[in-house]
């Protein structure tokens, strides 16, 4: 064996090791959704599932049929309306507001752009959670607890920095002559943004968008303590409902878990293409 | 197709002023060139016309209409850019066919268009491609294309073809000047190649530091260059400049260089200059040549001098060699060896040797 050889065997071996440590915690979550509660406590831990089922996911979606855990089934489907209306709804926002704030950034010049830039940046910069107080308070003085609007404006204000920062980049790559061809050509401002530069940075506006879907389908600390009942409750936050008193439903909230890992997988894969051009843009031409 | 002209344009970026209140008219049909070394302002007067810049001083007019407010897209003007700006997201019919679009042309009428202009600059069979498909040449075409589509009242390029490589380079020149005289309209054409300039241009505008240094046909340029600039900025190799002071010799004005060389002021320069006046004197490549080589001229003044290099070119060979301190080119079309190290005597002909105040720079 050569030295090439060995390091090849090194790096494949470190890389199998970092395989493990990252994906063991998401196998676990999906083994045990479709594993019995019995299995799951055992001590010592089963490693190796002896049977699978799908009670969890029954009891969660139709509401429990005998021998399930859980006697009062979680509104599943009324999580799911919610965090479906909050995500797109807020992505939406965020990516139209954020591609306008890019788009002027990459093209306007005006009076302390760069400060402005950085300020945006910054907030960025606070922890979301350390905001949940002060959100909290000016929220229950204005009646936006526990309702779709409120959550979706601090999902806006939280991925409109990150949009901004990702669509400029994109903006700035596309050369100026392309808008200017294009208004020589007849267009006006609007219209040559509309034809040729939005076209262009779609992959840019496209990774934007998905990690803004991402952040607020995701996001558990804020909205916890924003939603208060099935009218905003989103699934993360749902989670918590399979904690009683005494027991937690492992398999149950695992199933959940899922449930709302699904959707960003599948997302994620459709538009993985553009997630990939959006990300290493930077590195391929500057 | 119109005449265009600029009245007492300025640009300022900042503080700077790139161009200063610059006046030029350009006739109907006419294929102008605004040359000069970058940060001269010729590509800021170019915008200015298309509308890209704003005019901050002074009257822009195409036909006779003031340009100053309106939007590029309501002047009728094409512009073709460096980087050809082609859409890559579009197919060349696309990318042709797209300002027509705009417009809210006919669709038949779009395609019958795009067709002549795909016809005129031979690039029918690319229509389906899309611009990353092309190569350097055929994206040129497409984006002159694009622009002749439209019929425009002027077509204004920017240094079209400094992307090419030579070969191209020279072969697309050929098609831009064919395409001239196929639309005949009124071209305004930016390059830093004076080259370009000499070989496309109706009449040559040079700019300096965003002032205009001359006017002229490329001719006129080369043959009575009305400042010294221009005299090294157009032709090649650069005319050879030598810097001087008049002195009175025998009765007859000379000009003593730094290095005490001293050459008699051509006959018909004897009354324009004074004594102890400084200037720069200069002639071309071919106007200093091998006595051994060449014919001798009338009006000679002979010097000898050995020789650095030599660049056998085939038809001509240049030769550098030393003028006092100062390396100078001479250019002879004998086929004749001649190697570094010669020794040779040279005729320079005073009847083409040209003189500029050193201070002003303008020619004498």
């Amino acid at each position: 064996m050569n030295k090439k050889q060995i390091n090849n065997i090194l790096i494949w071996f470190s890389a199998i090791i970092l395989i493990i440590l990252i994906m063991t915690p998401g196998l676990w979550v999906v083994l045990t959704a479709f594993r019995p509660q019995v299995d799951v406590m055992a001590k010592p831990a089963v490693w190796i599932p002896r049977n699978l089922n799908l009670i969890q996911f029954e009891t969660m979606l139709f509401g429990g049929s005998e021998g399930s855990m859980g006697r009062s089934p979680i509104p599943v489907l009324s999580y799911l309306r919610n965090s479906l209306i909050i995500s797109f709804t807020s992505t939406f926002i965020a990516v139209l507001v954020g591609t306008i704030g890019g788009y002027g950034f990459a093209r306007h010049n005006f009076k302390h752009k760069n400060k402005y830039f950085l300020l945006i940046m910054l907030t960025r910069t606070i922890p979301g959670i350390s905001l949940s107080l002060p959100i909290f308070i000016i929220f229950s003085k204005i009646g936006l607890i526990d309702t779709h609007i409120g959550i979706i404006l601090v999902f806006v204000a939280l991925n409109i920095p990150f949009t901004i920062w990702l669509t400029d980049g994109f903006f700035r790559q596309i050369p100026r002559a392309m808008s200017e061809v294009a208004m020589t050509d007849g267009c006006t401002k609007l219209q040559a943004f509309w034809h040729i530069e939005l076209p262009l940075s779609r992959s840019g506006i496209a990774s934007a968008g998905i990690f803004a879907f991402l952040i607020s389908w995701n996001e558990y600390a804020l909205v916890s303590n924003l939603a208060r009942s099935t009218d905003s409750k989103t699934l993360t936050v749902g989670l918590m409902d399979f904690t009683a008193q005494f027991t937690i439903n492992w398999p149950g909230m695992c199933a959940l878990a899922v449930f709302i890992i699904i959707p960003a997988l599948i997302l994620t894969f459709m538009v993985q293409k553009h997630l990939v051009t959006g990300l290493t843009f930077g590195g391929v031409k500057g | 197709m119109a005449k265009v002209s600029l009245q007492g344009v300025s640009k300022f970026y900042g503080k700077v002023q790139a161009v200063k209140k610059i006046d030029l008219e350009i006739i109907n049909k006419e294929f102008l060139v605004l040359v000069g070394p970058s940060g001269c302002g010729k590509s800021s007067s170019l915008r200015m016309i298309a509308g890209l810049e704003e005019i901050d001083e002074g009257i822009i007019k195409i036909g006779d209409k003031e340009m100053n407010n309106l939007e590029p897209r309501e002047r009728n003007v094409s512009m073709v850019f460096q980087n050809y700006a082609l859409y890559p997201h579009m197919t060349v019919e696309e990318n042709l066919g797209f300002s027509l679009k705009i417009a809210g042309l006919a669709k038949n009428e779009i395609e019958e268009r795009v067709h002549e202009a795909a016809g005129i600059l031979d690039i029918t069979e690319f229509l389906q491609r899309k611009p990353s498909q092309l190569s350097g040449g055929q994206r040129q075409r497409v984006a002159m294309g694009r622009a002749i589509v439209r019929r425009p009242d002027v077509f204004l390029f920017d240094e079209p073809l400094s992307n090419l490589d030579a070969k191209l380079r020279n072969q697309m020149r050929t098609e831009i000047k064919r395409l001239h005289q196929k639309v005949s309209t009124t071209i305004v054409y930016v390059t830093h190649d004076q080259v370009e300039a000499m070989t496309l241009a109706d009449r040559i505008v040079i700019m300096k530091d965003g002032i205009i240094e001359q006017i002229g046909t490329p001719l006129d340029l080369f043959e009575r260059p009305a400042t010294k600039f221009v005299a090294t900025f157009i032709g090649s190799p650069s005319m050879n400049m030598i810097k001087a002071s008049i002195v009175k010799q025998n009765n007859e004005l000379s000009m003593k260089t730094n290095d005490g060389i001293i050459v008699p002021v051509p006959k018909d320069k004897q009354n324009s200059v004074i004594e102890g006046q400084n200037i720069s004197f200069g002639f071309r490549a071919e106007d200093i040549v091998p006595l051994k080589f060449g014919q001798k001229p009338s009006s000679a003044w002979e010097m000898q001098s050995s020789v650095n290099l030599a660049e056998p070119l085939g038809t001509e060979t240049l030769i550098f060699t030393n003028f006092g301190e100062i390396e100078i080119v001479s250019r002879m079309f004998t086929p004749e060896q001649v190697k570094s190290n010669d020794v040779l005597d040279f005729a320079l002909n005073l009847d083409r040797t040209y003189l500029f105040d050193e201070n002003s720079g303008l020619a004498i």
